[in-house]
């Protein structure tokens, strides 16, 4: 094993977890957000109780959202440092951004909502609640920005002097097509996963409160929370097929390997058809693969909006790259220029799959609650909520499996329409400083220690959502300064 | 402005940021660095832990937007720096996340096994920052080996020189003096008493090895006159804090300490400038505020980006503290909220 599999292995899996937390978070602030409101706005107690249930639910996994998050602010520099040279003129500005704009106002007015029920008037505290959800969407607008550019790079100048990319124009990197077609795909997929999370927590509560007789407490509480999160899933499903289609014009557009290696395409045909299950090879080799079931035309609809568009099949694209931008690495070693054909292949195919799971329970929940205030006790649905929970969050790995996967061999993917020295291969970008020993140490602890970590948060997630929605007692006005009763909330 | 004004500024910017992170997170490390030693039960454990509760997120988070402007306004300096202490930087980054989901997860579940753990967790979290950050700030002021790729090459035996440690033993006395510091301030009664009074004992020992680190920094690593003036102010500040400490007024103290960190960390920046990482050996190797920068473009763009955000997050973390300005006391702590460990049979 070389230096650069290691710590390709270790940001891939620091990443991935980092993004089992993070659209829960993003999906579920504005969720808790719409919760409070509506309490403020009905005064009804059900809105505070369920507020102060999801809102606990939020916290335990903003807490370990954040501590997974710290490390990839450093990971850069630690594990890719000839990258961080490349490109941290303009990589590194929407990170500092990001800082300064996003991570400030969230943790701030977090702790201000957390603390603050009884510190705050009731509408300020409100407020602190819809910035950390504005912040956290924020967030992901400055990161995708980074990580659009790593993809599809504008704005940027080679200087051959000192062999680095430069900023040249930072609105082409804030309008950058890529970044807006990424980040609607991951905020719609972030609230088709706390929309899911909500109906699915929510909908098993609810059988069980009926079947154990509590059919007021079923209609009361846990039925309303069941319909926002089917509003949720419903425009969020919509908004995740759109965004994606349009993501999927861009990437043929801007790196036709990447969807040719995902559609399996062994040559350039016209009116490619979309295969739902091929066989043979697919490690880097077209050799022997055969497409067993497929929808006619539907890649090349994906690809060019004409059923009959014709689309490069990956040999060709090899060819054609090795002419452009060589055919030997700095090793002298030939370069392939294809991800891993199965693992694109199928993580395309997951991910698009593991969705499919909200959509079922989401049909189920609007068959079964379709009448006013209608409840049920349906234990078949109880299980489809269990079953549909994680669902959504391995549809997102997988989404960004393929994302980041496809991209390979590249670090800073070559835009076909752009600066072709502006581009890096990944086993260029790693740190020629950090021996594979360091790498493996890093590896094994930043494993070990999420594993560990990932156990309590299930653990404590199951534990607090099977525990209910307890009845609550609304805050108190804001306190004078000479009142001596307990806190509203202590860690 | 010409580049390399931009660049100064930065460079002083990036000074500032640390300071914030080292000054705010000064009082958090040390107050965690206290929670298992000063505190007598587990109401005064909760009591310790919510001095900090709703505002050490946000003061973490100086640190991120430290290193994040590193990477885009030097990012030779974050390249170099931080693939160059590798494994110290992993050790504090576990640290850190260990200790961010203790916060928030010790008073999920009602049991003391599982407090303790997280309280060890807390400690491990505090204590280890707080030693490597002062140790990699020695190591950076006294410069590392580094090849003229401007590469580091230092082993991990080489930072624990003697002047790193006792740059390490510098920030964890004053960190441990900081937050005990912070504890008598937002508490009141008994407490508070004693907390003062053990601010008082680690006043002075900090006071002594930070004025050796202070003093050692500006005669061995220092070209600079000026540098004097912020030893000075040092010791002004270390001083300032053990009088207003044992006069009882902890808000004076509280800031007399803050004014103590802030001065080590000029002097360290003071000390550096205009190199952002000296190398031993041949100084042509060092990296510099000039041969480090981004271009004209990227810094006159996050120059007027830190201008609009830098005073509002000032303002926004500044009331914060000023809604929880209230002190602490052990009787207003309520009941433990958390589940039982098991499932209870009664939910179910």
């Amino acid at each position: 094993m070389e230096v650069v599999d290691a710590a390709r292995w270790q940001f891939a899996i620091v990443t991935v977890y980092h993004f089992v937390f993070v659209p829960l978070t993003i999906g579920l602030a504005p969720l808790v957000a719409i919760m409070q409101t509506a309490w403020l706005v009905t005064g009804k107690d059900t809105w505070l109780r369920l507020t102060k249930f999801f809102g606990k639910l939020l916290l335990v996994n903003f807490a370990i959202g954040v501590a997974t998050g710290i490390v990839q602010e450093f990971q850069f520099g630690m594990s890719w440092s000839e990258y961080s040279r490349f490109v941290g003129d303009i990589f590194g500005a929407p990170l500092a951004i990001e800082g300064l704009a996003a991570f400030f106002v969230e943790s701030t007015f977090l702790g201000l909502w957390i603390f603050g029920w009884d510190r705050l008037p009731r509408k300020i505290h409100l407020a602190c609640l819809w910035l950390v959800a504005i912040a956290t969407n924020a967030s992901a607008f400055f990161i995708l920005a980074a990580n659009s550019w790593m993809q599809h790079p504008v704005g940027a100048i080679y200087n051959p002097e000192t062999g680095r990319a430069e900023l040249d124009d930072f609105g082409a990197v804030l309008l950058n097509s890529t970044l807006w077609a990424a980040y609607t795909h991951t905020i719609a997929t972030s609230m088709l996963v706390a929309g899911t999370f909500v109906t699915g927590v929510a909908g098993w509560l609810l059988v069980r409160e009926v079947r154990a007789g509590n059919v007021d407490l079923a209609r009361t509480v846990y039925r309303p929370a069941a319909l926002l999160g089917l509003v949720t899933i419903v425009l969020s499903g919509a908004g995740v097929a759109a965004s994606g289609d349009w993501q999927a014009k861009l990437m043929f557009e801007q790196q036709p390997m990447k969807m040719a290696a995902a559609e399996g395409l062994c040559e350039t045909q016209t009116g490619a058809g979309f295969s739902i299950l091929t066989v043979g090879d697919l490690s880097n080799s077209c050799e022997g693969v055969i497409h067993l079931v497929e929808v006619p035309g539907l890649t090349s609809y994906l690809a060019t909006g004409d059923f009959a568009g014709e689309v490069q099949g990956v040999p060709e694209l090899q060819e054609y790259m090795s002419e452009r931008y060589g055919d030997v690495d700095a090793a002298g070693e030939e370069i392939s220029y294809s991800p891993n054909l199965a693992l694109t292949y199928w993580s395309f195919r997951l991910m698009i799959g593991f969705a499919g799971f909200s959509a079922a329970l989401a049909l189920a929940a609007l068959w079964l609650l379709r009448g006013k205030g209608s409840v049920t006790d349906k234990r078949w649905f109880a299980r489809l909520c269990l079953i549909a929970i994680p669902m959504p969050f391995v549809a997102a790995s997988f989404g960004w499996i393929f994302t980041e996967t496809g991209r390979q061999p590249w670090v800073v993917v070559p835009n076909p329409t752009g600066v072709d020295l502006v581009r890096m291969l990944t086993s260029d970008g790693v740190s020629s400083s950090v021996s594979l020993a360091e790498v493996l140490i890093s590896l094994t602890v930043f494993t070990l220690l999420y594993g560990v970590l990932a156990v309590v948060w299930v653990r404590l997630m199951v534990r607090y959502a099977s525990h209910g929605a307890p009845e609550v007692e609304a805050p108190p006005e804001p306190e004078d300064a000479e009142t001596d009763r307990p806190l509203s909330f202590a860690y | 402005m010409d580049v390399h004004t931009l660049a100064i500024v930065w460079f002083v910017l990036i000074a500032v940021l640390w300071t914030g992170y080292l000054v705010l997170e000064g009082f958090d490390f040390g107050v965690g660095m206290l929670l298992a030693p000063f505190s007598r039960d587990e109401t005064e454990r909760r009591l310790v832990i919510n001095t900090i509760g709703p505002v050490w997120d946000g003061n973490e988070v100086w640190l991120l937007v430290a290193g994040g402007a590193m990477f885009a306004a030097f990012p030779e300096w974050y390249a170099t720096m931080f693939s160059g202490f590798y494994l110290a930087l992993l050790l504090i980054l576990v640290a850190l996340i260990v200790r961010a989901v203790a916060f928030e997860w010790r008073g999920k579940i009602d049991d003391a096994l599982w407090r303790r753990r997280w309280d060890w967790a807390i400690t491990f979290g505090s204590w280890t920052p707080a030693v490597l950050w002062g140790v990699a700030f020695g190591n950076l002021v006294r410069g590392v080996e580094m090849d003229a790729d401007h590469q580091m090459t230092s082993s991990l035996l080489d930072l624990l020189n003697p002047y790193a440690l006792v740059g390490g033993a510098t920030t964890t006395l004053l960190f441990l003096t900081h937050g005990a510091v912070f504890l008598s301030l937002k508490t009141d009664g008994e407490f508070r008493h004693r907390a003062r009074a053990l601010a008082t004992r680690l006043a002075l020992v900090s006071a002594a090895v930070g004025v050796v680190f202070a003093v050692w920094t500006q005669v061995a690593y220092s070209d600079k006159l000026w540098t004097w003036g912020v030893v000075a102010l040092a010791a002004a500040g270390a001083l300032g804090a053990l009088r207003a400490i044992r006069g009882g007024r902890e808000g004076w103290a509280f800031a007399a300490s803050a004014v103590t960190i802030l001065a080590v960390v000029v002097l360290i920046y003071g000390a550096m400038f205009p190199n952002v990482m000296p190398a031993i050996g041949d100084p042509a190797n060092s990296l510099t505020v000039a041969n480090a920068a981004a271009t004209p473009k990227t810094l006159t763009i996050l120059t007027w980006v830190a201008a609009f955000l830098a005073p509002l997050v000032l303002a926004y973390q500044g009331w914060t503290y000023w809604v929880f300005r209230r002190r602490l006391t052990a009787d207003r702590i309520p009941a433990p909220i958390g589940l039982s460990r098991r499932r209870d049979p009664a939910a179910s």
